[in-house]
């Protein structure tokens, strides 16, 4: 290709490198710098503005003592132990009805994916007028004669977080149904004939059959969940904005608010390190069962 | 698990009708397992479809009905006042032009950062898949294993850096970061397409003298046009969808719609009227939508893409 005895390796190839630029300054300038730079600060006092002033874990230390951080991991363990457990659920049912060779699939494929088309923020103030004491479900219901009827899990302290869950759902499922049922698909045929043939009833099928062949399919659906876990924030600004008082908040809300509202740096870029941290411990034992233990099959 | 369990002895009737001899079998409408499993599906159905049909009929109330009426009941009286109102006039902060600066704006920042990112993220994917030089995939490992890092932790680096370039709370500086956000997805995308592509087709065009930006314009980008219309699909609804990145890059008179809508509904000041927020909601949830139903099936083909990264 070239007669230039062994070109200087950096001109080598020196277009794809021109291209890779971008990827090259996004890798390491933002994605590993800013990380290390949130990091470091995290150890310092900044307030209105980074300085380098360390303070060791004074940060984290008063991050575990506010309420508000507490409330927000408390919030943050439900919504996401009920957006698992859930999603999973109601995303496997739905596609293993619609895998049941049923009419119009295309039909209700499509209605139950349109929410997932719809931002946060519409999801949030859709369901916070549909949960809204005054006019929404609880009024209905109230209207219909069940006066003492109480459905208010917005305005309700002690429930908010089930009251986003329901919205998250909502507008979640639909995407896990699609995986799962792209997995179902990817099942051969001849399991359920052989099923079929040992006289096993399809519900012993699913459960001990399918759903064990279906492992990959589900990790990366539990990632894919988990990962979003740690990101919810939209849903939560529109739907109650963190209240009832502080109610309902979130760390993702915790970080944003005290970087850009309470002017306290520090403790937004500890805040945001935890949440590094807490993506941190799910994907690595998932990417060591994907990529690191595939010799033990 | 109920349900699975009730769902079975149907599920399993029509397994053992699909494994006897093919042909037209006959099989009743009315049998048990089709009312079961149409009843479910068709309820389920109408729950998913609730919200949307809630936010269109109270759009298209008067408050006086809203206050008296039921949330599910249609309306008496067709108006289309709030949908003008939510779009022309109504008010964040001080301004009162409505959503529809809201609209420009999220134009303005979705057609150029839908256009920068998949323009980087195609060139990169090509650079990736056949022209790789040593190192690129380190750096490519460190993009996918980016992805998975809360914004969060990069929200403020960034701010600083677009502060120092001059471009922090335009849209300029806005679409940057669409488009480094975009990145690692689009590149993985963009990367398995071409690795897939049969290797001959690159090696006749270099024999034939082809260089890198030869083959990527005249081979490569027309034949992966599937791939391009994913890749729209991804961004337009993810870009117009953001709300994290538009409340930090921007300032109120460059907001883009969604922050908008939220300032509108969220107001604490005012009599709250309902209808104008369900109406400027839909209205900010149309373009997606839109998306979604032209789009069919790719929409599904981009989000189990888009999925794989978290």
């Amino acid at each position: 290709m070239s007669n230039n005895e062994r070109p200087n390796q950096l001109f080598r190839n020196l277009n794809a490198k021109i291209a890779s630029i971008p990827m090259i300054l996004t890798a390491v300038v933002v994605f590993v710098g800013g990380t290390a730079w949130t990091v470091l600060y995290s150890f310092t006092n900044s307030k209105l503005l980074p300085r380098l002033n360390f303070v060791g874990l004074d940060q984290y230390h008063r991050l575990w003592s506010t309420s508000r951080w507490l409330v927000s991991i408390e919030n943050l363990l439900i919504y996401g132990a009920i957006s698992l457990v859930f999603s999973l659920v109601i995303g496997f049912l739905l596609a293993a009805l619609l895998d049941q060779k049923i009419r119009f699939e295309d039909t209700f494929r499509t209605i139950f994916l349109y929410p997932f088309a719809l931002s946060f923020i519409v999801t949030g103030l859709v369901w916070q007028w549909l949960l809204n004491p005054d006019f929404g479900v609880q009024r209905v219901v109230r209207d219909l004669g069940w006066t003492s009827f109480s459905f208010d899990p917005l305005y309700n302290s002690s429930i908010v977080i089930y009251g986003i869950s329901i919205a998250a759902l909502w507008q979640g499922t639909g995407l896990i149904m699609c995986l799962m049922l792209a997995g179902l698909r990817g099942i051969d045929e001849d399991i359920w004939k052989a099923a079929r043939v040992d006289g096993i009833p399809a519900w012993k099928t699913y459960l001990f059959i399918i759903i064990p062949m279906m492992r990959p399919v589900f990790i990366t659906t539990l990632v894919i969940i988990a990962a979003g876990i740690v990101k919810v924030y939209d849903l939560v600004v529109a739907q109650t904005s963190g209240g009832p008082g502080i109610a309902s908040e979130v760390p993702a809300k915790y970080v944003y608010d005290y970087m850009f509202f309470a002017q306290n740096l520090g403790q937004g870029f500890a805040a945001s390190t935890m949440m590094l941290l807490s993506v941190v411990i799910v994907i690595v034992p998932w990417a060591y069962l994907e990529f690191g233990g595939k010799k033990h099959g | 698990m109920a349900d699975v369990a009730s769902l079975s002895p149907g599920a399993e009737a029509l397994r053992r009708g699909a494994a006897g001899p093919s042909g037209p079998k006959p099989r009743h409408v009315l049998s048990r397992r089709n009312i079961f499993l149409y009843g479910t599906l068709i309820v389920v159905a109408l729950y998913y479809l609730l919200p949307l049909y809630v936010m269109i009929v109270t759009s298209l109330k008067g408050m006086p009905e809203i206050r008296l009426g039921n949330i599910f009941s249609p309306p008496m009286e067709i108006t289309f006042e709030p949908w003008v109102k939510a779009w022309a006039t109504a008010c964040t902060g001080l301004n009162c032009d409505g959503l529809s600066r809201g609209f420009w704006n999220s134009v303005r920042i979705t057609v150029p950062s839908v256009l920068l990112s998949i323009a980087i993220a195609s060139v990169n994917g090509y650079a990736l898949a056949n022209w790789r030089f040593k190192g690129a995939d380190t750096f490519f490992i460190i993009l996918i294993v980016g992805a998975f890092i809360p914004y969060q932790v990069m929200i403020y680096p960034i701010v600083i850096i677009l502060r120092e370039i001059g471009i922090y709370g335009t849209l300029t500086g806005l679409v940057i970061v669409h488009s480094i956000f975009g990145m690692p997805i689009l590149t993985l995308l963009f990367r398995n397409y071409f690795t897939s592509m049969p290797e001959e087709l690159f090696r006749a065009a270099r024999v034939d003298g082809a260089g890198f930006w030869g083959i990527y314009l005249r081979i490569m980008l027309p034949m992966s046009l599937p791939i391009f219309v994913v890749a729209i699909i991804l961004q337009v609804t993810g870009i117009w969808n953001d709300f994290l990145f538009g409340v930090v890059y921007t300032r109120p008179d460059t907001y883009p719609m969604t922050v908008q809508l939220n300032n509108i509904v969220n107001s604490v000041q005012g009599v709250k009227e309902y209808n104008v927020n369900m109406a400027a909601t839909i209205l900010t949830g149309l373009v997606p939508l839109i998306v979604y139903f032209v789009s069919g099936k790719l929409f599904v083909r981009g989000i189990a893409a888009g999925a794989v990264k978290g």
